[in-house]
């Protein structure tokens, strides 16, 4: 008895269960397997050492810091794309993608170029009293960058869909713009916002090439926990980079499970 | 997570009026600052610094060399990933099972792995400590620190692209057309090559376009995961960190250059898909 | 028909020799431009004495970094890094044979360094010795301990420094080496990554550097732009080179890796790094402007005399002669190692007491 209306189960089941399992469960396994190889005092003493819990502060703190700023920025940035018509539109549209994109390396040297005390932006902000680069400001920068489309693109196809009659019926029931879009359309695009913000938040935690050019990498201060796993292996600490890539890991699985939680909410 | 893989699917389910209201107003000129310093200002400094004097530093041995590993790393690594997806799509939006949403967390987990802790994994599973290290040391066999460790770990990170891409596409065209071609007597691949493929074109051209730009940038997990050798085990984004560390900046920015074009390649590249997609397949 | 066999012998022997053969060398971080050259010129060497070609590959990191890629299964036949505690900890994994450092003339170092200092032209802050370097308000560059080998001799040379001003009490000593810390904004990896962000970045008012790499700089950034500041004191850097036994076991590149170790020490080998500010065991070939001429008189000949002028102008000494000190002096590497840079020891335990 067929139990599939369609054929090809089996096979393509099959071949997705392995490669996931060949690429993704049994390198995953490793650090499991590694980290089980610690004691559990041993194992909370490398992932609560202070210099861990500084690079998770700055690493989440900066991340979350940076998804707001795209949070509204992205927002607005969306706002104006569907919105209104101007001059270079499709253009700049084109281009929100870019980050998404580029080689992270290349984002790199860039923005550490740019906010150095030398560069574009970084000269004039080194004159009024910021540095820029090697600096927590230099990190979230990075990180905004980074996540700059997740909103833009998670808001603008909400914001497109939009039926114009909300906003009319709204208008001619005497709400003002700002109610409208308080109460009408902010409702609305909320879900694809959070969700944006969330998608941007979950990426930077997890960023390497873009923030190491221009974090500072000093421990305690401007050290990205990437960075310190990595350093960690640089060392023959085998044990420590793979407590810390475990916590990682944990609360990126964690924060999976929330986005898909919300994208299912959100498409209701 | 299809936001993040800008998903054509959501786009073409969507209607655009021109309720466009004309240039306006500080809302504009806000969100163009905001764009053009974070988005436009680096892109304009790369192709500056490039031009300085650069572009000699492409010609050299361990540039190209660079460009050759990269160019392999992508023709290994889109095909293979390209095959995943087009299973993933059809396993898991032409069929109702239990588990289903397991494996599409499974699918998105490189998103939300840090590219170092994938270099970790894989150093960790051929490395000479590793459990396969004994075995593949006894055979002369190199897998990290050598090119098919490299390949592993772009595979790791880059998988999700082109499946995400379809499984949204395919999940919003929904089961109908292949059914009823089943049921008129198509065979599975008679179905997926006439009835599926030209339905989802545009989504596979996309997602593969993309993974193709990420699988050439990947830094963090090669990084990890190469010997650094000059010549050998060095990608284009590696070439570019020693350049940059080695005084040649308008050489790491060259380099650099080619890679944006890359990207800028990849982003027209949707807009035109995206320009197309409208169009009845 | 004897000299027809022997003939015969010798063809069939040359044939037997493959004709080309590939090293890979791996290395610290600064160590990029000298062994361009010396790879050219040992490949040279040997196809005249062999007429066999030899490729030698290179790969630059961090010392510990490198050690660790070693370690790992990175397939390297000669490792020449920053310090002899990497080496031995290939040692410890049967990568090397536990004897290594006997096996080369001078604890298989065939050249040594120091750590100077690399200012801005017109020095500013007037920084001359390491006191200085620890004023509040003085900015400073130097990588990370944990990873580059330079590092750990610049922490090291001041820990030394320390060490003897304060006639032996290590806790005052520690708390120098803290202030030091205090003013660093950047741990870069390596030690090409903190001389690319002083120097090409613009950040901080010091270098701390290997002195072959403060050499360099001037060279490949200008020397109107810096100016090396030698110390009073400082250590005296050991970087020793060894053949992976396991390894050129496995490849059968045995023999070409032990002369491509022992090209180091010849003549041109020796001169090669004198040329490039590596102090040579060889003597007459170094003295403090020596490098600097050398390397200078390299650069294009538009600029020529007028770059090694000013290039060897660029060298200051300090008000006193160079003195320097060893590891050896301050405990050898195991017990230094395991006091400074283990993991919750003395560096770790700097900046922990911040925050």
């Amino acid at each position: 008895m067929k139990r599939f209306a369609l054929p090809g189960f089996g096979l393509s089941t099959g071949f997705t269960v392995l490669y996931l399992g060949l690429l993704v469960l049994i390198p995953l396994s490793t650090v499991v397997v590694n980290t089980l190889n610690l004691s559990w005092p041993a194992f909370w003493a490398i992932a609560s050492a202070p210099r861990a819990v500084a690079s998770y502060r700055l690493t989440f703190g900066a991340s979350l810091l940076a998804a707001l700023i795209n949070g509204v920025a992205g927002f607005l940035v969306a706002w104006v794309l569907v919105r209104y018509r101007f001059p270079g539109r499709r253009f700049v549209d084109a281009l929100i993608d870019l980050p998404f994109a580029l080689p992270t390396a290349v984002a790199g040297i860039t923005l550490a170029t740019l906010l150095g005390p030398r560069g574009w932006i970084g000269a004039p902000l080194a004159q009024a009293g910021i540095a820029a680069a090697f600096s927590p400001f230099g990190i979230v920068v990075a990180l905004t960058f980074v996540g700059l489309p997740f909103v833009v693109r998670t808001v603008q196809p909400v914001l497109e869909d939009l039926a114009p009659e909300l906003e009319e019926a709204a208008a001619t029931l005497g709400a003002t713009a700002g109610q409208t879009f308080r109460r009408v359309l902010l409702p609305h695009v909320l879900p694809a916002a959070i969700t944006g913000l969330a998608l941007a938040f979950a990426r930077s935690i997890g960023e390497y090439g873009s923030v190491i050019f221009v974090a500072g990498n000093m421990p305690m201060r401007t050290e990205i926990t990437p960075l310190l796993i990595v350093t960690k292996l640089e060392q023959f600490d085998y044990a420590g980079a793979n407590a810390l890539a475990l916590v990682m890991l944990v609360v990126s699985f964690a924060l999976l499970l929330a986005i898909n939680g919300l994208q299912r909410w959100s498409a209701r | 997570m299809s936001g993040a893989v800008v998903s054509l699917a959501t786009a073409a389910a969507g209607r655009r009026r021109d309720s466009r209201r004309d240039a306006g107003g500080p809302l504009v000129l806000l969100a163009l600052a905001f764009v053009g310093v974070l988005v436009i200002a680096p892109l304009a400094l790369v192709f500056v610094e490039a031009f300085r004097k650069g572009f000699a530093a492409i010609a050299e041995p361990d540039a190209l060399a660079a460009i050759r590993l990269t160019l392999l790393t992508a023709a290994i690594v889109v095909p293979l990933n390209t095959l995943f997806g087009l299973a993933a799509g059809w396993a898991l939006t032409r069929f109702d099972f239990r588990g289903k949403s397991v494996l599409l967390t499974l699918i998105d987990l490189p998103f939300a792995v840090s590219p170092v802790i994938a270099g970790l994994l894989f150093i960790q599973l051929f490395g000479t400590r590793g459990p396969l290290g004994a075995w593949l040391g006894e055979r002369g066999l190199q897998v990290v620190f050598a090119t098919p460790g490299i390949v592993l770990a772009t595979l790791f990170v880059t998988f999700p692209f082109v499946a995400r891409e379809l499984i949204a596409f395919m999940e919003t065209q929904g089961r109908e057309q292949e059914e009823a071609a089943t049921v008129l007597g198509a065979s599975g691949w008679q179905t997926f090559v006439r009835v599926t493929l030209p339905n989802i074109k545009w989504g596979l051209l996309y997602g593969v376009i993309l993974c193709n730009a990420r699988a050439m940038g990947e830094f963090g997990a090669v990084s990890v995961v190469s010997g650094h050798v000059r010549g050998e085990t060095n990608t284009m984004p590696l070439h570019v960190e020693v350049l940059y560390n080695e005084y040649q900046l308008s050489g790491a920015f060259a380099v650099a250059s080619l890679l944006t074009l890359l990207a800028l390649v990849t982003l027209a590249a949707r807009h035109f898909i995206e320009s197309r997609k409208g169009e009845p397949s | 028909m004897i000299r027809m066999l022997l003939t015969f012998f010798l063809f069939t022997l040359q044939a037997q020799q493959p004709k080309s053969v590939q090293l890979l060398n791996v290395s610290y971080d600064p160590t990029r431009e000298l062994y361009q050259e010396i790879n050219a010129a040992f490949a040279r060497q040997w196809k005249a004495k062999t007429g066999q070609t030899v490729v030698i590959r290179q790969s630059h990191g961090g010392s510990s970094k490198q050690a660790r890629a070693v370690l790992d299964g990175l397939q390297a036949d000669v490792v020449t890094l920053a310090l002899a505690s990497d080496i031995d900890a290939l040692a410890a994994a049967g990568l090397v044979a536990r004897d290594w450092q006997r096996r080369f003339p001078h604890n298989s170092a065939p050249y040594t360094s120091t750590i100077v200092f690399l200012v801005r032209k017109g020095n500013p802050k007037k920084i001359r010795t390491w006191d200085d370097v620890v004023r509040p308000g003085v900015s400073v560059i130097t990588a990370n301990p944990k990873t580059s080998g330079g590092a750990r001799w610049t922490y090291l040379a001041a820990y030394g420094y320390a060490l003897e001003k304060s006639r032996g009490n290590a806790a005052q000593a520690r708390a120098f080496v803290a202030r030091l810390y205090r003013n660093v904004p950047v741990l870069d990896s390596g030690a090409r990554g903190a001389t690319t962000t002083f120097a090409e970045r613009g950040i901080g008012d010091v270098l701390l550097a290997w002195e072959n790499e403060a050499h360099l700089a001037l060279r490949e950034l200008g020397a109107g732009r810096f100016e090396i500041v030698v110390p009073p004191s400082s250590i005296l850097a050991e970087p020793p080179v060894a053949v992976v036994d396991k390894v050129v076991a496995r490849r059968g590149t045995a023999t070409v890796a032990r002369a491509y170790v022992e090209f180091l020490y010849s003549a041109e080998g020796q001169a090669i790094a004198a040329k490039h500010a590596y102090r040579p065991r060889s003597g007459g070939l170094w003295s403090a402007a020596a490098p600097a001429a050398a390397l200078h008189a390299a650069a294009p000949a538009a600029a020529g005399a007028s770059r090694a002028a000013a290039g060897a102008a660029a060298v200051q000494s300090g008000p006193a002669p160079l003195r320097l000190f060893t590891v050896a002096q301050l405990g050898g590497w195991a017990a230094v190692q395991k006091a400074h840079f283990a993991d919750g020891a003395a560096f770790d335990r700097i900046f922990e007491v911040w925050q």
